[in-house]
């Protein structure tokens, strides 16, 4: 359950990392796979060497998503209706993975944002993130 | 019995030599209790709780974090017998506390963010690879002595 605070303070955050959506994305990615490797099971089509062209492109499309998301909460299961036919049907990826790009991506936040990473940023994102997973997961079965 | 790396040991030592105990402890446990407040649950007697600024605020929190990073400390001290030495802890938060073993996680988790909050991108993925490992030898630790 999001407050219009909440909200608005994801669309705030998400917009700061439009620009730098590669860095982002494909660190998170790399947290990811470095601490849990066997995520790395679900890219043997990739290069996911650090900083590997594959890697930010893919981090690149993972950030502009959410972005997309933020801007689009109170819509999120119709907005990303294609990107959930997607998981469920194609890259077929456990469900309990995505808790663990969530938490890197918290990770990366933190390390980038500082100060600004605040307990009710936090709070906000975690929310938004467990809300976007779950929408990702739904068609599963 | 766990095995670490000469790399994974130097790391975890390194994020540690960096940390103020206090403060680390205090914002990883208010962390916890806002981000996930049904985590405020097993501190019933602490006071005010009502919204973050209170939790924040609050001296018996802030008296907790400490406690917790101190009994992180210890593990850090015997990381080849980390089992053993929490084996007195795992029975008081079993038995005693009767804490749902599934927020270890969570409370691991918040304080994860803080570190990389404070250390930027000195955090690095293999640092933080080698943290968590830490991390989660402690929380089996804790588990342990669950019926």
């Amino acid at each position: 359950m999001l407050s219009n605070t909440e909200k608005e303070l994801i669309v705030q955050i998400w917009d700061t990392m439009i620009p730098v959506a590669e860095d982002i994305g494909s660190e998170a990615l790399l947290r990811m796979f470095t601490t849990f490797p066997k995520t790395k099971t679900y890219f043997s089509h990739l290069d996911i060497s650090p900083n590997s062209d594959h890697l930010r492109c893919h981090g690149k499309k993972i950030v502009q998503a959410l972005a997309e998301g933020a801007r689009n909460i109170s819509t999120l299961a119709t907005t990303l209706a294609p990107l959930s036919r997607f998981h469920a049907y194609l890259l077929r990826i456990h469900p309990t993975n995505f808790k663990l790009l969530n938490h890197c991506i918290l990770v990366t936040l933190a390390c980038h944002m500082g100060d600004n990473f605040t307990p009710v940023a936090h709070a906000a994102i975690d929310k938004f993130l467990s809300a976007f997973s779950a929408v990702l997961a739904e068609k599963f079965r | 019995m766990v095995q670490w790396t000469a790399e994974e040991r130097a790391a975890i030592q390194g994020v540690f030599a960096k940390l103020d105990y206090e403060s680390v402890g205090i914002e990883s446990l208010t962390r916890c209790l806002v981000v996930y407040p049904w985590t405020q649950r097993y501190f019933g007697g602490f006071g005010n709780l009502y919204n973050a600024e209170a939790i924040m605020s609050n001296p018996k929190i802030a008296a907790h974090g400490i406690v917790v990073l101190q009994g992180l400390e210890k593990a850090l001290k015997n990381m080849d017998n980390i089992k053993k030495t929490f084996t007195a802890l795992s029975e008081l938060h079993s038995e005693k506390l009767q804490v749902d073993p599934g927020n270890f996680q969570l409370l691991a988790d918040c304080l994860t963010v803080v570190i990389a909050r404070r250390m930027g991108t000195d955090f690095t993925p293999d640092i933080q690879a080698a943290w968590q490992k830490f991390i989660s030898v402690v929380i089996s630790a804790l588990r342990r002595q669950y019926y």
